[in-house]
């Protein structure tokens, strides 16, 4: 069996920036006291913006840029009829995953096409000459760096910052927030827009970094594996980094060792990661869900 | 200037088919301790919510310092001044206690100063607390003082407190006393809502009473008599509940050595909790909150099981039973948390009457759930107990404190219990729905029922219980009987070591 584990474990933090980005945004949007099903939604519309702005402007940068705002842009359809028409989230996250499915087969129609456009890897001077881990670590491009900053800014402002104990008071008990004179509602769009722009930037990793071309559905359910693994994390942001990668590692892994042609049957390989993630998850778990999560909040009084 | 820090003209508040409030004027002077006296539902809550910003109202005027003040948000009220300890919904259960202060502070200090401050405070005033606990594990009087605490810390002009001591002891609301006190020579304004006449008779120097939401009128409490501020209150008299001597009869329930571990990381351990108790008894249980009362309940109640031969009724061991069991033998409970824990916050009474009431009252027949007799149920439980709410249709939390709890009691009693156990049966609760409650309970006692009386409202143990035990750090070390027992004693008993933290 020939599979290089360097090449492997700089692989799996490729394959797992996708889930880690949805996952970081939808987790805040979590503890804020919202539940947002439409990551995959999201995903697929940043990950077609994204390709799109990308072919166009023949920028990889811009093409992030237009993802995540256009991943931004449908969340906030989301938070305008959950939070201010008091619709289901439930029902309503569900809609947009539908809805972004949908839209991007649309708008993405003559669009698919491999795309030119390169994201080149920034290998960080002299921590990517380390033998080994250097591969493994430094030598990859700016989203999977940005897509670490944002996991430990989000602990940050989680636990250190004014802003990041209002977010998690909304998200405990949005009347008590509203009693001490909290904007609840401001506090929960502006997570929910983080949220969506996290999705579209990954979604547009994947559709302009790791497939790199445009087809219908490309995101394949790796938004509904990023709610998951916030929900296993106990809405933590490092566990949720330990989950991200497991089962972007197990992929990649399993992956590999079909290539080998290893008698094990596929199947089982393919579930492995979801297994492995859930096992490893479970075993960790001891958080609790945000207070209000999922509920409506009405602005009563 | 004037001695007036805020008055109040005029103000009015409605919401869909009812005013909360109509036409309100008063005014609270420079250091005045000013209560404001109603029952449930007689839009106490609206008046201070505009107060303090968070309702605007409908009409009229309010000056602050003989200025003009309409606070658009709390914010604006803190800036200006104004601080108030709520009586639910303001705490983050899964927060820290100093998170949870600093939520309410304009400008925190650091964490770690904070944490010292906190310290300070509640050392100065007697209100001891860990600023690193997280508040999900604090008990309910814990949970107060953060709310108090977090209010000292704004240094206010007016200080709005909502029920401040229903779940104090009465050293503990001395000390509180003896703190608003000094706040009040420091020249701060208190205004205070409380169902307590006598503390508003000991504390306060003008009365406001509001009835069905108008200003029926004011006085100087401390000149009138408890009764007559609660029948202003209610606008006409009530009983009080009348006691009479009764004959005990057989041991009902029996409980031996006692022990139960702590069900969570914050509970409190149940330490070898012996009594007996007869028919035809009220058994009192004092202590401050968090010294066992609630897993003194769910220990009877069955929802926690107890090893064999430690609790029997009629000498049969039901230790291991669960709480539908016991229901079946005659043992019946409410516990004190009264949405959640009593009735299902969003179900109607008629389903809440039917989650305890099925086995006692017949409601099932033949595996199916008989809804029209669970309705018969609740509605003979809003009758005969006086439950104000439009019909048995109506969701729990729709009803006011003190008539959910008129419900979850009278639902209980009306089964016929042989043993019934409650836990603060009159918290929150107005002086004319306590009273009924009381009397309710007394009833029962009479009628050969052994009630077990879990309360921190010492004057409730002691106008009906017959013997009385404090709970303390999970133990009890003796009961004695309630007459001649002076709140000195009663203060002793309950103990030092439960109020250190």
């Amino acid at each position: 069996m020939d599979i290089n584990p360097i090449l492997l474990a700089a692989a799996i933090m490729v394959a797992s920036t996708p889930i880690l980005l949805a996952a970081i945004g939808e987790l805040v949007v979590e503890r804020a006291g919202v539940l947002n099903l439409g990551v995959e939604g999201m995903m697929i519309t940043g990950a077609v913006v994204g390709f799109i702005a990308a072919h166009e402007s023949e920028s990889a940068t811009l093409g992030f840029m237009g993802a995540a705002l256009g991943g931004a842009a449908v969340s906030v359809i989301f938070g305008l009829l959950t939070q201010f028409l008091l619709t289901n989230q439930v029902a309503t996250g569900l809609a947009l995953t539908l809805f972004g499915v949908g839209l991007s087969a649309l708008v993405g129609q003559g669009y698919d096409t491999t795309t030119q456009v390169t994201l080149s890897k920034m290998p960080i001077p002299v921590l990517s000459d380390i033998p080994v881990l250097g591969t493994v670590l430094f030598r990859h491009d700016t989203i999977v760096y940005l897509s670490l900053i944002l996991v430990a800014a989000v602990f940050v402002f989680l636990t250190k910052t004014r802003a990041g104990m209002i977010l998690r008071a909304v998200g405990e008990n949005h009347e008590a927030a509203h009693a001490l004179g909290y904007k609840v509602r401001r506090v929960r769009m502006m997570a929910i827009m983080f949220g969506g722009a996290c999705a579209g930037l990954g979604g547009a990793y994947i559709s302009l970094v790791r497939v790199p071309q445009w087809v219908d559905n490309i995101t394949a359910g790796t938004g509904w594996i990023a709610l998951a693994i916030v929900v296993f994390a106990s809405w933590k942001p490092w566990r949720l980094l330990l989950g991200a990668y497991l089962f972007g590692g197990v992929t990649a892994l399993q992956i590999n060792i079909q290539a080998e042609g290893l008698d094990i049957p596929v199947e089982y390989l393919s579930m492995s990661p979801y297994i492995a993630t859930i096992l490893v998850l479970v075993v960790l778990s001891g958080g609790r869900a945000p207070g209000s999560l999922g509920k409506i909040f009405h602005a009563s009084s | 200037m004037s001695d007036q820090l805020l008055s109040l003209t005029g103000l009015t508040k409605a919401y869909p088919g009812v005013v909360a409030n109509d036409d309100v004027t008063f005014a609270i002077g420079k250091g005045e301790v000013h209560a404001l006296l109603g029952e449930n539902g007689a839009g106490k809550s609206t008046l201070v919510k505009m107060i303090y910003g968070l309702v605007k109202p409908d009409s009229g005027s309010m000056t602050l310092n003989d200025q003009p003040y309409h606070p658009q948000e709390p914010r604006q009220a803190r800036a200006s001044g104004v601080a108030m300890v709520f009586q639910h919904f303001s705490l983050f259960d899964a927060m820290s206690v100093a998170e949870n202060i600093a939520l309410g502070m304009e400008r925190p200090p650091a964490p770690r100063d904070l944490a010292h401050q906190i310290r300070e405070v509640s050392q100065t005033y007697g209100l001891p607390l860990d600023p690193h606990k997280t508040v999900g594990g604090l008990s309910a009087g814990e949970r107060q003082r953060v709310e108090i605490i977090r209010c000292l810390l704004q240094n206010p002009k007016l200080l709005i407190m909502d029920e401040p001591t229903s779940v104090l002891t009465p050293q503990e609301v001395e000390i509180l006393f003896k703190t608003l006190r000094q706040l009040k020579s420091e020249g701060t304004s208190i205004l205070y809502i409380s169902h307590k006449l006598d503390e508003i008779r000991a504390l306060c120097d003008t009365a406001t009473i509001l009835r069905l939401g108008k200003k029926v009128d004011t006085c100087t409490p401390a000149e009138k008599s408890a009764r007559e501020l609660a029948e202003m209150m209610v606008g006409t008299s009530f009983a009080s509940p009348q006691r009479q001597d009764r004959d005990l009869g057989q041991v009902l329930l029996s409980v031996s050595g006692l022990s139960v571990a702590a069900t969570d990381a914050f509970g409190t351990a149940l330490r070898d909790i012996s009594f007996d108790i007869r028919a035809g008894e009220i058994l009192g249980i004092g202590g401050v909150a968090g010294n066992g009362q609630d897993e003194l309940l769910t220990a009877l109640s069955g929802e926690t099981r107890a090893p064999t031969g430690m609790i029997k009724i009629k000498g049969q061991d039901i230790g291991q039973w669960g709480p539908n069991a016991r229901r079946e033998v005659g043992l019946l409970c409410a516990p004190e948390e009264r949405l959640g824990h009593a009735a299902a916050p969003n179900l109607s009474l008629t389903e809440n009457a039917m989650m305890t009431g099925a086995a006692r009252r017949g409601l099932v027949s033949g595996g199916l759930l008989n809804w029209s007799k669970a309705r018969d149920f609740a509605q003979e439980i809003i009758a005969s107990f006086d439950v104000r709410t439009p019909g048995s249709q109506n969701a729990a939390r729709s009803l006011s404190g003190g008539n959910l709890q008129k419900f979850v009691i009278g639902r209980e009693v009306l089964q016929n219990p042989d043993v019934l156990v409650v836990n603060q049966p009159t918290w929150g609760v107005d002086a004319a729905a306590a009273a009924a409650i009381r009397q309710a309970l007394l009833d029962l006692a009479n009628q050969g029922a052994a009630v077990i009386v879990i309360s921190q409202d010492l004057d409730e143990l002691i106008e009906i219980s017959d013997r009385f035990g404090a709970l303390n750090e999970g133990r009890i070390e003796k009961f004695v009987p309630m007459a001649g027992l002076s709140i000195d004693e009663i203060g002793l008993m309950m103990g030092g070591a439960g109020t250190d933290v």
